[in-house]
């Protein structure tokens, strides 16, 4: 399964939804797909878009909170599923892409290409509704059960280690951060 | 008391850090240990901070609890109008911070000086890079006073990294001026929208 596949899947869905992304392919793909301006791309900060997302998830609890999240990045911060686990927000869905490597930096193998697995360390962690999508129709099946129960949920992808062509997206990042923010404050 | 003060404070912050759970074998001493410790933390002052960050509009405090942060994060976790966030490391409060304050609501930062040091990727590379305002209140351990070694590198690297980063910050030592100094702290986080930092002193947090 592509990860372009995923993203166009969902990509009417969170057309009103609070969305954070990691850096590289995910935040390129997204981004090609179409801007809208309820998207942040965290072009760097490894690890951090779920705690974003929780910051965002705590202080907006009227929205949806959506975070795509990679392997290499998730790996970085991995105390942010018990933090995510303890507060639970309802509102937000963590996306993983797991495509077992650091693609944008390389190609290396990330632990999940081995021996870890990521919806395990969610589920210990304490995160209730964690499961592991393969094909493209069990990530619709687990994200649409997502967003209708309601509750902090975690998906993870299996995708193929393939990026996009390019990675330059015409937006600066202090652009996005504004335009991020004033939507933000428009829908309250 | 009996045992070395260093000792003291070990227990108490494994306990802090672990809950109760583990208190261990010589459990009556441990417990005199910590009560001794946490009466050694000022609530008063605690009390002050406090007052003036819920002054200053703060809504939501993520914190990695140490010795003399104890009764801040005690009364931020029993303040219904306060959102405390326990993290497992200082980097997943720069995130939390961000969003929250993207979504329009003050949050605050409560770490140990280790902490800070543990957090200047996402100070620099969100926080610096995406202009998000940052109040960090910093235990300031291993400065003058400090009886524990282990401490001790880090406080003599605080503020020279603070400088380095070029983070406006201030020392939080009177009782009497730490509600202007966090008011002040938080308008020019606001009005800059870089992180700004407050060092809370041995003078104001402990009663030697």
């Amino acid at each position: 399964m592509r990860r372009d596949e995923i993203l166009n899947l969902l990509y009417p869905d969170i057309e009103d939804d609070i969305v954070v992304t990691i850096m590289g392919a995910v935040a390129a793909e997204l981004y090609s797909i179409g801007h809208r301006r309820n998207f942040f791309y965290l072009q760097h900060a490894m690890g951090l878009a779920s705690s974003m997302g929780l910051g965002l998830a705590l202080a907006r609890p009227d929205k949806r909170v959506v975070v795509f999240d990679g392997d290499g990045s998730l790996l970085m911060n991995l105390g942010t599923l018990s933090t995510l686990a303890w507060y639970a927000p309802n509102n937000m869905i963590h996306v993983v892409f797991d495509n077992q490597s650091l693609l944008s930096v390389g190609g290396f193998p990330t632990a999940t290409s081995a021996v870890s697995d990521l919806t395990g360390i969610a589920q210990k962690s304490g995160i209730k509704h964690a499961v592991t999508a393969r094909t493209v129709d069990e990530f619709a099946t687990a994200w649409r059960a997502a967003r209708e129960r309601k509750e902090l949920s975690f998906v993870v992808a299996k995708v193929d280690a393939i990026g996009p062509k390019a990675f330059h997206m015409d937006l600066s990042l202090l652009e996005n951060r504004f335009q991020f923010q004033r939507w933000l404050c428009e829908k309250e | 008391m009996s045992g070395h003060p260093a000792r003291h404070c070990a227990v108490a912050e494994r306990v802090i850090a672990g809950g109760l759970a583990t208190v261990n074998a010589n459990a009556a001493e441990e417990l005199d240990i910590i009560q001794f410790c946490l009466m050694s933390v000022s609530i008063e002052n605690s009390k002050i901070v406090y007052d003036a960050l819920k002054r200053s509009g703060v809504k939501i405090i993520s914190a990695l609890p140490e010795t003399w942060l104890v009764h801040l994060i005690n009364m931020a976790d029993e303040d219904p109008e306060t959102t405390l966030v326990r993290i497992t490391r200082e980097e997943e409060a720069i995130g939390i911070s961000a969003g929250a304050h993207l979504a329009g609501l003050r949050s605050a930062l409560l770490m140990q000086n280790h902490g800070f040091l543990a957090a200047i990727n996402p100070i620099v590379s969100l926080s610096f890079l995406y202009k998000i305002p940052l109040l960090m209140l910093i235990s300031y351990r291993g400065h003058m006073g400090e009886r524990d070694p282990w401490q001790t590198q880090g406080g003599r690297l605080t503020e020279p990294v603070l400088k380095a980063l070029d983070i406006p910050y201030e020392h939080l030592t009177n009782a009497a001026d730490v509600p202007r100094q966090i008011a002040q702290a938080q308008t020019l986080a606001e009005s800059s929208l870089t992180p700004v930092a407050l060092l809370l002193s041995r003078q104001l947090m402990w009663k030697d």
